[in-house]
């Protein structure tokens, strides 16, 4: 056999043909909406490249998705499915907020205490489900489901108590001290925008130790193996049971980690929630397109960041902003079907060989 | 018993002349010839990846061949899809049955070509179309049962009774023995005979001598791709085959030393214990195994085997009894505990239990050992060392591509696969070994290498549990053999003493005194 590899070896490959078809599918839709793509393209990408403060706009809001995105891939090499990292981020970003509100404590200390509680909400989150598994059999997508409807009336509760209502009413809670800040005060908010922060370093060192977790330990090893095959793992000594309850621990600590980076770095303050705010969910998306790998997991979040932050400019020309939905979701929808083209692909060349 | 030969040699029903067929730069048949007459059990000889199934599979249409011409009936054909094969009346049985599993046997049968009367399907008719085909082969088929209700062999014999219902004149059966028991054998090969004797074809794909020997009359050897010969079955032996098919001569006695054997290393007493179904079915299971020497379990499968080896390596608890190793207590222990204790195993389900398909062959030959300090610190593992054990390994027990070390273990083949658990569990070097049907779905050639393996460990003085649904497997390795039946050891018979009948007849209760 042919020792090269060729382009059709790399995943990436196809993760940007079906980035590609996303755009024509939008395109598409934009003509029949009568906007021209062009025009709706271009107001994209300026949204995001034409000025530093976009670009830091765009950071802004990719670093939770990669967090959610991490936690997501996390547990795909584990096996499960955590589609609790909504709620996981949402009491992630609860515990957070309490402690920025509540302690006070110079500020990188009181920085990594409100990290640790948003890390430890999260991992509880996941905890419980995956003891309701491992203990009962319950099937951890539906009491993850479930679950994220307690975090989001949990927080709705919790947000309305006195010593961390705001004064004066209104539907949100008081800002976090300063100390609990992740802001970049120092920048020039009118060049950088004002909410620049340090979320997203923290990001790419986290994504960096998952992947080491994953490929260079022992820990690592155990849930992959998990991951890919239960009885064997079993079989080798490993215990299952106390594999599931890690992985989602750490899984929903990643979650709750990324909600503590959105309020400390970007919202301040919890508000009374109406709907779900969807991070975790946006999470699968990232996981997906970053194909479960926690590096590309990064260029995932910062895709769909872009994407999200880009694309609430697109009402300028007209185009509602939903039409980055429909791309996103066909770009889900095509990496998803990738191994059709991988298939088509192989058919195609082993003919052209024999001939 | 005279086998009985029912070939037309007039009649050619099949050719395949010169067929190649390319996968990429690899050739997996390289100018095979095949014919097959009016009458005939032609068996397709090989080992494991020589290009038996691909053969096969060119002729189902499954695969086009790149060079080669088939001709059917005389007339040149291009068989393009299994329908086009159907309709010119070959019919496959795969080695893993394709049935409905809560459908009854006549429901799976007639799927897909259902007779319709008015809007609904005429179940009577099929179930009479059904009943009729059985009976004149003599399949004794339930044809109202459902498939999940009955035995593997009479599933096989659905799938028989559907090639034939299909009007199939010639039948490809893929490695048919493989999962059937000594008995059911012996029906396949009667209902072979029946068929043939009514003017079908057979063509089975298998690497069992015995078999070829006891049904077929011509054997076409396939080695490697390459067509070797066609030889009339009554001239050759068993022997002569194996070399054709290997290459090489074969040794089908393993040198075993002499060796008294010492004090117990495995003691099981009056273990008792539940089917997933949560009935009972070890009823009081004794065994014991010392040093250096071989225990072979046989029995059929279904007696409590598959749970005696999941309740001994902790996979499945146990209700009572005693299990102790070496003297120590590990009754419903955890795995860990059970091979910390000294017991390493080759399980049942290769591709289930003893490999992680998705991991690399390294990865896998540290499946129980990543967290000693050889392989991993503080929680790390430690890449190069993994990699140098693996290297090492794949050398002495010559898996192939000897470069494999990287590539996951799914990509190899059967044999390959058996052999990086092999490697693995004989260097762990415990004191118990226990191998369940360690050769099944392997070559000649492989199963010499894994009996060699298995018979050195216990000449290093260890012990050996061999649990096997081959007879002869259990035969030339045990130097003891436990027949079980019903989840009891229903006798005991030393090496030497034992023969097929004796072990057969206790093998189906017949030791057992009824009162």
């Amino acid at each position: 056999m042919n020792k090269k590899k060729s382009l059709k070896d790399y995943d990436i490959v196809f993760t940007l043909i079906a980035i590609l078809i996303g755009f024509a599918v939008g395109a598409i839709m934009l003509v029949i909406a009568k906007i021209s793509p062009i025009d709706a393209y271009k107001t994209l990408f300026d949204g995001v490249f034409s000025k530093p403060k976009f670009m830091i706009w765009s950071i802004v809001y990719a670093t939770p998705l990669i967090f959610t995105g991490l936690s997501v891939g996390f547990s795909f090499r584990t096996g499960v499915f955590n589609i609790g990292a909504e709620g996981q981020f949402v009491v992630g970003t609860l515990a957070a907020c309490a402690v920025g509100i509540l302690v006070d404590l110079p500020s990188p200390l009181h920085i990594l205490l409100c990290f640790v509680a948003a890390m430890v909400a999260g991992a509880i989150w996941g905890i419980i489900v995956a003891y309701l598994k491992v203990k009962f059999g319950i099937n951890e997508v539906l009491s993850m489901i479930m679950f994220n409807w307690l975090a989001f009336y949990l927080s709705n509760y919790v947000m309305n108590f006195a010593v961390l209502h705001k004064e004066g009413g209104g539907e949100a809670t008081k800002d976090i001290l300063d100390s609990a800040k992740i802001t970049m005060p120092f920048l020039d908010a009118k060049t950088f925008g004002p909410n620049a922060n340090w979320g997203i370093l923290v990001a790419i060192a986290v994504a960096i130790l998952i992947y080491f977790i994953i490929n260079k330990t022992t820990l690592g090893y155990q849930l992959r193996a998990v991951g890919f095959n239960r009885t064997a793992a079993e079989y080798g000594g490993i215990s299952v049971n106390r594999a599931v309850m890690t992985a989602m621990a750490i899984s929903g600590g990643l979650a709750g980690l990324g909600g503590a980076m959105q309020l400390m770095g970007m919202s301040m303050r919890i508000s009374q929630y109406s709907s779900q705010e969807g991070f975790g969910f946006d999470g699968i998306t990232v996981a997906l397109i970053g194909a479960s790998n926690p590096i590309g997991c990064i260029f995932a979040g910062l895709f769909y960041g872009a994407m999200k932050y880009g694309g609430s400019k697109l009402n300028l020309v007209g185009a509602p902003s939903e039409i980055i939905k429909i791309i996103m979701g066909c770009i889900v929808f095509f990496i998803a079907i990738s191994h059709v083209f991988k298939a088509l692909f192989s058919k195609k060349s082993l003919k052209k060989e024999v001939k | 018993m005279e086998k009985q030969r029912n070939v037309d040699m007039d009649t050619v029903v099949i050719q395949m002349k010169d067929i190649v067929k390319k996968f990429g730069n690899f050739v997996a048949n390289d100018g095979v010839n095949l014919t097959v007459h009016k009458g005939e059990v032609h068996a397709i000889l090989g080992e494991n990846g020589a290009g038996k199934s691909t053969l096969m599979n060119v002729l189902y249409g499954l695969y086009r061949p790149t060079s080669g011409d088939i001709l059917v009936g005389g007339e040149k054909v291009e068989i393009d899809s299994p329908k086009k094969a159907i309709e010119l009346g070959i019919g496959m049985v795969h080695q893993h049955f394709m049935l409905v599993q809560p459908f009854t046997v006549t429901e799976n049968i007639i799927l897909g070509m259902e007779t319709t009367k008015g809007l609904t399907v005429d179940l009577k008719k099929a179930r009479e179309d059904v009943t009729a085909i059985s009976e004149r082969y003599n399949l004794q088929v339930d044809v109202d049962a459902k498939v999940e209700d009955i035995s593997v062999g009479m599933q096989q014999r659905v799938e028989i009774l559907k090639v034939l219902y299909r009007g199939a004149d010639i039948l490809i059966l893929d490695e048919p023995t493989a999962s059937l028991t000594p008995q059911e054998i012996e029906e396949l090969i009667e209902i072979i005979g029946n068929l043939t004797a009514d003017g079908k074809s057979v063509i089975l794909i298998t690497h069992k001598l015995k078999e070829i020997k006891a049904s077929a009359d011509y054997c076409t050897i396939i080695r490697r791709g390459k067509y070797i010969n066609t030889v009339d079955v009554n001239d050759v032996d068993e022997n002569e085959l194996a070399s054709m098919m290997v290459g090489r001569t074969v040794e089908f006695v393993v040198d075993k030393k002499e060796l008294t054997p010492g004090e117990d290393v495995l003691v099981v007493k009056d273990l008792h214990g539940k089917d997933y179904r949560g009935i009972e079915i070890l009823k009081g299971f004794n065994i014991n195994v010392r040093k250096g020497e071989i225990v072979g379990i046989a029995g059929i499968d279904g007696n409590g085997q598959s749970e005696l080896i999941e309740m001994l390596t902790g996979l499945k608890k146990a209700d009572s009894g005693q299990v102790t190793i070496n003297g120590e207590d590990i009754f419903n222990a955890s795995p860990r505990t059970v091979f910390q204790k000294g017991v390493s195993s080759i399980p049942e389900d290769r591709q289930k239990h003893g490999l992680v398909l998705d991991f690399s062959v390294a990865e896998n030959m540290i499946l129980q050992n990543f967290g000693e300090p050889e392989f991993s610190k503080n929680g790390v593992l430690k890449k190069g060392a993994i990699s140098e054990f693996t290297k090492k390994l794949i050398e002495k027990f010559d898996i192939r591509p000897n470069d494999c070390e990287n590539q996951l273990a799914g990509r190899l083949s059967g044999g390959n696969q058996q052999k990086v658990i092999i490697a693995r569990e004989v260097t762990n070097d415990k004191d118990l070994l226990i191998a369940v049907n360690p050769t099944r779905g392997l070559d000649v050639g492989a199963i010499e290498f894994v009996h060699k393996y298995i018979v050195d460990q216990r000449n290093k003085n260890k012990a050996v549990l061999l649990v096997s649904f081959e007879l002869d497997e259990i035969m030339s390795l045990s130097d003891r053999i436990d027949v079980i039946y019903d989840g009891k050891i229903v006798g005991e018979v030393a090496q030497g003493e034992a023969d097929e009948n004796t072990l057969g007849l206790l093998m189906a209760g017949g030791g057992v005194q009824h009162e």
